[in-house]
């Protein structure tokens, strides 16, 4: 009944929604939206570094979004610059340096358009196999630091205090981070992957009673957007990964018109 | 705790800090016996929170050493929450964090003990100023510390809420047998809570019972007018002499 590229489009669309979920919620409370994003624009440097080297694309980007953020997290450690100031300029400069070296290689031809948008319909056996042990396996790592997380984002330094070891959790977040963005680039595009990280997680708040119920609600309303995004696709031929993050945006306006009134937690 | 053990909880020896140009911490030495209740008062910039933090080990001092003694463990009340509303968070849950294995039955009990059981299924973000404090020392609490370390803890908190506060921290010291080494802003009713008073404004002015500070010609330049404070190089009366005044 399913064409198969568009069954694979929906495992591929829900399994980066399903790990979206919770790491969006932490991108939400620890305003890391712009991290994010930074992240994401560095993908095309990956592709070109992929190109380059010969070897598979998807790893380019994991390989090139891991180094962004380690060099953001000693960045962010010296201090010298605001936050915003230092994401505004690898931001910028991953995404630039990122489309100058592919100009420097003439011989490769990139559709442009699918690196910024995603192209959920040409998803591949392989990318599928990215998205499932890549992105799993950053989900299972976030698991694993899950309570440790929480902590330091209720209060660092009482974190520390009470033995947490705060800058190797940070560091080993800020890496997954970097698998998640890179594994998602290929469903929503560079430039759309934050809005699949804090929209559905933005959308949960209102519901969410607890930081676990949060991260699951994120994943779903995420699963709601992909199933959403690609049947809008489907039948009027839009393109898909902006149909999905509309589909999002279109899912948190209308969960705001049901009342639950203040934010609630228990 | 009922032994009285000769060496101190906490011992800070020749603290120097220097960030950049500036010098945030000169010198500073203390002591803080078990069961001690220490306040560090200060101007504004005189380093309060900053030795605090030193003290926690949170912050690497330029020279000097920080002795806690073996074993003890700390409790500590930062300054207050900055959460974002976005986090989903009751009280129970944050008290939960202090200690992995605690039950539901502990951390009603460290509420009830700081007077605030009835916030217990509460969103972190819709607590009054005093509440938050109250449910910060509870968390401290839990930790079963031998010292508890409060960074300002009766901020935000009107007059009355304050005298209760303080209170409780007394009634805490001997109830559970622990040192208190706190920040404060406020001079008049941190005096009658605490044993111990120094007066730090990057170095330690003077130190000593809240009556002997007050009376100290130190802090009356620090704080009986508005004429700007210059430090005077032959008033080192207390320095460290004081420690074991007790």
């Amino acid at each position: 009944m399913l064409d198969d590229f568009l069954l694979r489009a929906l495992l591929g669309g829900l399994g980066v929604a399903l790990i979206a979920g919770p790491f969006g919620a932490f991108v939400v409370w620890r305003r890391l939206a712009y991290f994010g994003d930074t992240l994401a624009h560095s993908a095309l440097l990956g592709v070109a570094l992929g190109f380059l080297l010969h070897i598979n694309l998807t790893l380019g980007v994991i390989l090139v979004c891991q180094m962004l953020a380690f060099l953001l997290f000693i960045g962010q450690r010296q201090r010298l610059l605001a936050n915003d100031t230092l994401l505004g300029i690898f931001s910028h400069g991953a995404l630039s340096l990122g489309l100058v070296v592919l100009a420097f290689m003439p011989e490769v031809r990139i559709d442009l358009m699918s690196y910024l948008f995603g192209d959920i319909l040409a998803i591949g056996k392989s990318d599928l196999l990215w998205i499932y042990t890549g992105g799993g396996g950053a989900l299972i790592g976030l698991l694993w630091l899950w309570r440790s997380l929480l902590a330091i984002t209720i209060h660092e330094d009482l974190a520390r205090v009470e033995g947490i070891p705060v800058q190797r959790i940070n560091g080993l977040f800020l890496a997954l981070i970097a698998l998640t963005v890179a594994v998602m680039m290929k469903v929503v595009g560079l430039l759309l992957v934050t809005s699949l990280l804090i929209i559905p997680a933005a959308t949960a708040r209102r519901f969410a009673t607890s930081p676990e119920v949060m991260g699951l609600l994120a994943s779903s309303f995420g699963c709601l957007a992909v199933v959403g995004g690609l049947a809008t696709s489907y039948y009027w031929d839009t393109p898909t990964g902006p149909s999905i993050v509309v589909t999002a945006c279109v899912i948190f306006a209308l969960s705001i018109l049901i009342p639950t009134g203040r934010y609630r937690t228990s | 705790m009922t032994d009285t053990s000769p060496s101190p909880l906490l011992t800070a020896t020749d603290i120097n800090l220097t960030l950049g140009n500036h010098r945030l911490l000169e010198n500073v030495s203390f002591t803080l016996e078990p069961e001690e209740i220490v306040t560090i008062i200060g101007p504004n910039g005189a380093g309060k929170t900053t030795l605090l933090r030193v003290a926690l080990g949170l912050l690497r001092p330029t020279s000097g050493t920080i002795y806690l003694r073996p074993g003890a463990s700390i409790g500590y009340m930062p300054q207050r929450l900055q959460l974002d509303a976005t986090f989903p968070l009751s009280v129970k849950r944050f008290l939960s964090f202090a200690d992995k294995k605690l039950k539901t039955s502990a951390l009603g009990a460290a509420l009830e003990q700081t007077g605030a059981i009835h916030v217990l299924d509460s969103a972190m973000q819709h607590l009054s100023g005093g509440e938050q404090q109250r449910v910060l020392l509870a968390r401290a609490l839990l930790r079963k510390p031998d010292l508890l370390v409060l960074d300002e803890p009766v901020q935000g908190v009107d007059v009355h809420g304050q005298v209760e506060l303080y209170q409780l921290l007394g009634r805490i010291r001997s109830e559970q047998g622990c040192g208190v080494l706190m920040v404060s802003h406020d001079l008049h009713l941190v005096m009658a809570a605490t044993d111990r008073v120094l007066c730090l404004n990057r170095h330690i002015c003077c130190s000593g019972t809240p009556a002997m500070v007050t009376s100290d010609p130190e802090y009356l330049k620090m704080y009986g007018h508005l004429a700007l404070y210059q430090h005077d190089q032959n008033h080192h009366h207390h320095h460290e002499g004081d420690s074991h005044a007790r």
